[in-house]
């Protein structure tokens, strides 16, 4: 006797466990293979482009902080990086090495926190997540030291950074590095080489390459597609063409892959904290003179940093006034999500829940 | 590094190829006409020597007599980047072609425009709002929403 069977749409979102934030799905399964995905977003919309437009340069700063919640720093760096641009303001290099110890020390625990929740949407219930937790925990000791705050920063100043570091942040900095890879071999200990993670993450969720360069996909996401782009090497700013890293690709740009090249990242960025925190240079922390309702000139420019989640770059429009005319967030995590469909469909509900864990989004950047 | 190329050789290439297209230049954007934006964009995407294949970004701005679109485009196999306007005028609906057809990365883009800036884009497969609500009146990243 045959069974009649028929398409399903169910409702993943916006409040669940496993969607990285406020982001609703509607999934239309054929049993139990995916065979539609409509995506819905807007739950954490802000209106953070047009509040922008009647805060001054400086106060934007703040607006930035909120949009990837979990990587404050790299916002921030865009967000001071387009208004100096714009401005035609000059950095001193000892601001320059600090900018980019913080922005590698974020870079490492937004990873830090995309494999915990990779590792939990898998199903190792908090235990991975833990694990990670803790060295987040540590960075994240550091951050307050520096700016005392440990999520929404404010860190970075159009012309430099809030303020010199005190005494004891470089031997803790010190510490922190050195102990950090032991932690990561740990972890990676755990996960690379399990047969469950295997299993369930090898050649699902695959992006081929030419796919994603057509869907303006950036960052981890792009790299593990095996193309070889990362803004600090193809375009570096601050100081990172006077450093030495590596830039890890992937294979085939399945889940393992995005994993895996999100995990090596870290291991780079920790070459990166220690080269900067040898060479950093004497000098001042922020350009003297920059004043606080900073002034533009007509005109416009863009700005991008290689974000832990991908390229993050803001577009800034001035009219000569102390509040940008319009403030364009170009959100590495929104454009990500173009290829959404094409990499679920055909997979199962589980598939769904780890490949898009893997894609790493935050949906304070996807809806702003 | 990457290298922006200078807007004045990018005119001259793409007025080669369409005569008139592009309107003005400065030292690193290129204007083109609204109606000659397909075209144009399918020539940058083709032609070997320029190969956009990456849409980086695509910002819209109001300013109040007219709408300006900015594409920024990117070459990875060559590392250079070029910017492309065009202009859209009228505040009932604006509308361009949508370039969903040569990168797929303007799909959720386009859509964003059309909910905040209330630019309609042309040959979009699924132009719906994605941010607010279906039902909401107005678009506010418009100078004259004040909501």
């Amino acid at each position: 006797m045959a069974i009649r069977t028929e398409p399903v749409t169910i409702n993943l979102g916006p409040q669940h466990p496993s969607t990285h934030g406020v982001f609703r799905l509607r999934v239309t399964f054929d049993g139990e293979v995916v065979i539609d995905v409509e995506p819905v977003f807007g739950y954490l919309h802000r209106g953070t482009e047009k509040l922008a437009e009647s805060r001054s340069y400086v106060q934007v700063v703040t607006l930035t902080d909120r949009l990837d919640y979990v990587a404050s720093m790299s916002n921030n760096l865009a967000y001071v990086r387009a208004v100096e641009k714009l401005a035609g303001i000059e950095v001193p290099e000892r601001a320059m090495y600090l900018r980019v110890i913080s922005a590698e020390l974020q870079r490492i625990a937004s990873h830090l926190m995309a494999t915990g929740f990779l590792l939990n949407d898998l199903g190792a219930f908090a235990t991975p997540l833990m694990y990670c937790f803790r060295e987040r925990e540590r960075i994240l000791d550091l951050f307050e030291m520096l700016c005392g705050a440990r999520i929404t920063l404010s860190y970075m100043r159009p012309g430099g950074v809030y303020q010199e570091p005190p005494e004891d942040f470089w031997p803790a900095l010190d510490i922190f590095v050195e102990e950090l890879p032991g932690y990561i071999d740990e972890l990676e200990g755990l996960i690379t080489d399990n047969e469950i993670v295997l299993a369930r993450t090898r050649n699902v969720g695959v992006l081929s390459a030419e796919q994603a360069i057509n869907a303006s996909i950036t960052g981890p996401m792009l790299r593990a597609t095996s193309v070889r782009w990362d803004l600090r090497k193809a375009d570096p700013y601050e100081v990172y063409d006077k450093l030495e890293f590596e830039v890890p690709i992937g294979a085939t740009g399945d889940t393992f892959d995005r994993y895996l090249v999100r995990i090596l990242e870290i291991r780079e960025s920790i070459k990166i904290v220690q080269q900067a925190a040898r060479e950093i240079p004497d000098g001042l922390a922020r350009t003297p003179g920059v004043p606080f309702n900073v002034r533009p000139p007509k005109g416009d420019a863009y700005a991008a940093v290689e974000g832990p989640k991908g390229e993050l770059g803001f577009f800034l429009v001035s009219d000569g006034g102390i509040a940008p005319y319009r403030c364009k967030i170009r959100a590495p995590s929104y454009i990500n999500l173009t290829a959404l469909r094409e990499m679920l469909v055909g997979w199962k509900m589980a598939d769904l829940i780890t490949i898009f864990g893997s894609i790493d989004v935050i949906m304070g950047e996807v809806d702003r | 590094m990457t290298k922006a190329l200078a807007g004045g050789d990018v005119a001259q290439r793409i007025n080669e190829a369409f005569p008139d297209a592009a309107t003005r230049h400065d030292l690193t954007n290129v204007w083109i006409s609204p109606d000659s934006l397909l075209s144009v964009a399918q020539f940058l995407y083709e032609t070997p020597d320029l190969d956009f294949s990456f849409l980086t970004a695509l910002t819209a701005v109001d300013y109040v007599e007219e709408f300006e679109l900015v594409y920024q485009l990117l070459s990875m196999k060559k590392n250079h980047s070029a910017i492309l306007r065009t202009r859209c005028y009228g505040r009932e609906e604006p509308t361009v072609s949508s370039v969903t057809s040569i990168w797929q990365g303007a799909d959720l883009q386009e859509r964003e425009i059309w909910d905040l800036m209330g630019i309609r884009f042309e040959g979009h497969p699924n132009l719906k709002r994605i941010l607010l609500w279906e039902g909401f009146p107005g678009h506010p990243l418009r100078k004259d929403f004040l909501g």
